[in-house]
């Protein structure tokens, strides 16, 4: 449904812009139809950057976003108004999505006016309703209510529900549920599980690898903006052997395991290292094996079991 | 006993009556015991921290007595806790990373803020550069204004300000909510490491993470609506709690190895009470799976089993 062909964003940054900021380097995957992949990445490594990307609400420097076939980035008026009725996003922030003066549900409206004028009043209300209770949530309760007087998972859910009046076939969630609550997180969760069975195909970004795992068919390990581990996510759990990744999954608190009987320790000086060229993990690696090759040339993203692709050279 | 909490009763003014954020909170906290504290947003966690620290308006204390190593904190009188604040009782607030001041480099605001205290800043500093080592932090920091670290950074330096001066009870607020997987690991261990070396004697782990309190904690505590549902060691709370409550938050954890399409893990129906007028008797009870009759009077916060106690009408033996 969705493929990233091989992007990238640098930002110029300096004085003068004369220097490069590589956000985002030569990703390349795809999603599939009622698909669920999880982008999972700490911050600043460019996983909102993608998000963004696919919402074309930043362009990108290099590569192609092909969605069904046509490439994103050319979309012009009349298509790209297609383009969102089929792709949309919801954020980590639900308090600031909506602006707080106005009606909680003024952002159906507003979605109303841009896409849907000729539908008429009643419709458009039982059209709103449908899509409110998928979301599970009763309209009586949240309509016609400022922001303040609902919850955080009753907004995040409200946005959902905008997306899903549009005929929204990709999702791109961008750590909806960091801000929720424990009791009310599982609830949202569920929610875009329920929705991959109506077909529709999402990118849940997040750093919590517990959430990614409960969710997701695949997984994408992000690190500095390159891919480190991507592939089935049983296989990226389970054989983990990026030593990023490996880090990051006995990093994670656990309820059944500690810590201490983690054998991987997390090295805190050397991270945010400059851009090389050559592994952008090289400085943190903890591997006996990693020489000057490493820290010269970018190992490639290779194929080390079916569905499970390592960007290490020392395997 | 480091810390008694007794009957302690914490409101907020509103115009619209008093907010009971806080209500009845009666336990203790031992010497060396790292104590996680738990609920949803809106339970009164931070309320609980903050009002052993700086308790000010629009907070209001109501009732109860803290005894910290057997001396009363006059909580309600912020004048005369200022000899306890940052020796005796100390905080490291929720949003560390806009905690220091960003118009000074954080040597200078260190110094400015011990001098405020009456303790030399000369004589302190070979001690502060030990705990930066400690934390992984670079000697350099002191002469870098705010701006110049990462998040992860300025909350291992907001850890060390707030521990400078060896406080008896630390309140950890939030501490590790804002920060990736491998920092928070690294920032926990550090804290448990504080605690080791007994630059704190006691610590109250205040998150809504259960996980991450089951790798550091000792015990702990969980808040609904302003009241204690339950306390007990972590083991007990993790493997065998007794609150429904508990019971709940603890089986809608997502956790590596827990996948939608094997076991749909389900969330706690309903939303807490408001607590501008919460209902009379157990606040549970109108999402709890178990409630009855009893639930309408209040139940009270006993000790069912060695070091563990709840709030629970079932778990009393009368009604089990």
């Amino acid at each position: 449904m969705l493929k990233l062909d091989d992007i990238s964003k640098v930002y110029k940054v300096g004085t003068f812009g004369g220097q490069e900021l590589h956000a985002v380097s030569n990703i390349s995957f795809d999603v599939g139809d009622g698909e669920v992949v999880s982008l999972i990445g700490e911050s600043g490594s460019g996983k909102s950057t993608i998000g963004k990307m696919i919402l074309r609400l930043i362009p990108i420097s290099s590569g192609a976003i092909i969605f069904n076939g046509v490439d994103v980035s050319t979309l012009k008026g009349s298509k790209l108004k297609d383009y969102y009725r089929n792709v949309q996003g919801v954020f980590q922030d639900p308090f600031s999505s909506f602006n707080p003066i106005f009606k909680a549900d003024r952002t159906f409206s507003i979605l109303r006016d841009e896409f849907f004028s000729e539908i008429s009043s009643p419709d458009w209300q039982n059209k709103v309703n449908s899509s409110l209770e998928a979301v599970g949530l009763n309209p009586d309760q949240v309509l016609n209510k400022f922001p303040h007087q609902l919850s955080g998972g009753q907004l995040q859910r409200l946005l959902i529900a905008r997306a899903l009046l549009l005929d929204v076939q990709f999702l791109v969630a961008d750590e909806v549920i960091s801000m929720l609550d424990a009791s009310t997180r599982i609830d949202v969760l569920n929610l875009l599980a329920d929705l991959k069975t109506r077909g529709l195909s999402i990118l849940f970004i997040t750093h919590d690898l517990s959430l990614g795992y409960y969710i997701s068919e695949k997984a994408v390990i992000l690190y500095q903006g390159c891919v480190a581990e991507m592939g089935a996510t049983e296989k990226i759990y389970n054989n983990s052997l990026h030593p990023y990744t490996k880090m990051l999954m006995a990093a994670v608190p656990r309820l059944d395991k500690k810590w201490e009987e983690a054998a991987v320790e997390v090295d805190l000086k050397a991270k945010g290292s400059e851009f090389t060229g050559g592994c952008v993990y090289y400085a943190r690696c903890p591997l006996p094996a990693k020489d000057e090759s490493c820290a010269r040339d970018r190992p490639p993203l290779l194929e080390i079991e079916h569905n499970h692709f390592v960007a290490c050279s020392k395997l | 006993m480091s810390l008694q909490v007794e009957n302690l009763s914490v409101y907020y003014q509103t115009l619209k009556g008093d907010v009971r954020a806080l209500e009845g909170a009666t336990f203790t906290l031992a010497d060396g015991e790292i104590m996680g504290l738990a609920g949803e947003s809106g339970c009164g966690k931070t309320t609980f921290g903050k009002s052993l620290i700086l308790l000010t308006p629009p907070m209001k204390y109501v009732e109860g007595h803290v005894l910290l190593d057997g001396e009363a904190l006059p909580i309600w009188d912020t004048e005369r806790m200022n000899p306890f604040r940052f020796k005796e009782v100390s905080i490291i607030p929720q949003y560390a990373m806009s905690a220091l001041n960003p118009t000074r480099k954080i040597g200078k605001m260190i110094s400015e803020l011990l001098e405020s205290r009456g303790v030399s800043y000369k004589t302190t500093r070979p001690e502060l550069k030990r705990r930066l080592e400690l934390v992984e932090l670079s000697h350099d920091v002191l002469n870098m204004y705010p701006i110049e670290l990462s998040g992860g950074m300025k909350q291992r330096m907001v850890m060390v300000l707030s521990t400078l001066l060896n406080p008896s009870l630390l309140i950890a607020d939030e501490i590790t909510s804002a920060l990736d997987v491998s920092t928070q690991k690294a920032v926990a261990k550090m804290l448990v490491e504080f605690r080791d070396r007994q630059f704190v004697k006691s610590i109250i782990f205040i998150t809504h993470d259960m996980s991450i309190l089951y790798q550091i904690a000792d015990s702990i505590m969980v808040m609904y609506a302003g009241k204690l549902a339950e306390r007990a060691s972590t083991a007990a709370i993790i493997n065998a709690p007794r609150h429904p409550y508990t019971k709940l938050l603890i089986s809608s954890l997502p956790e590596v190895g827990v996948k939608y399409a094997e076991k749909k893990l389900t969330g706690i129906p309903g939303k807490p009470p408001l607590l501008l007028d919460p209902p009379t008797g157990c606040r549970f009870k109108d999402r709890c799976p178990v409630a009855f009759e009893k639930c309408l009077e209040e139940p009270p916060f006993l000790e069912v089993e060695q070091s563990h106690f709840v709030a629970c009408w079932r778990e009393f033996e009368e009604y089990a």
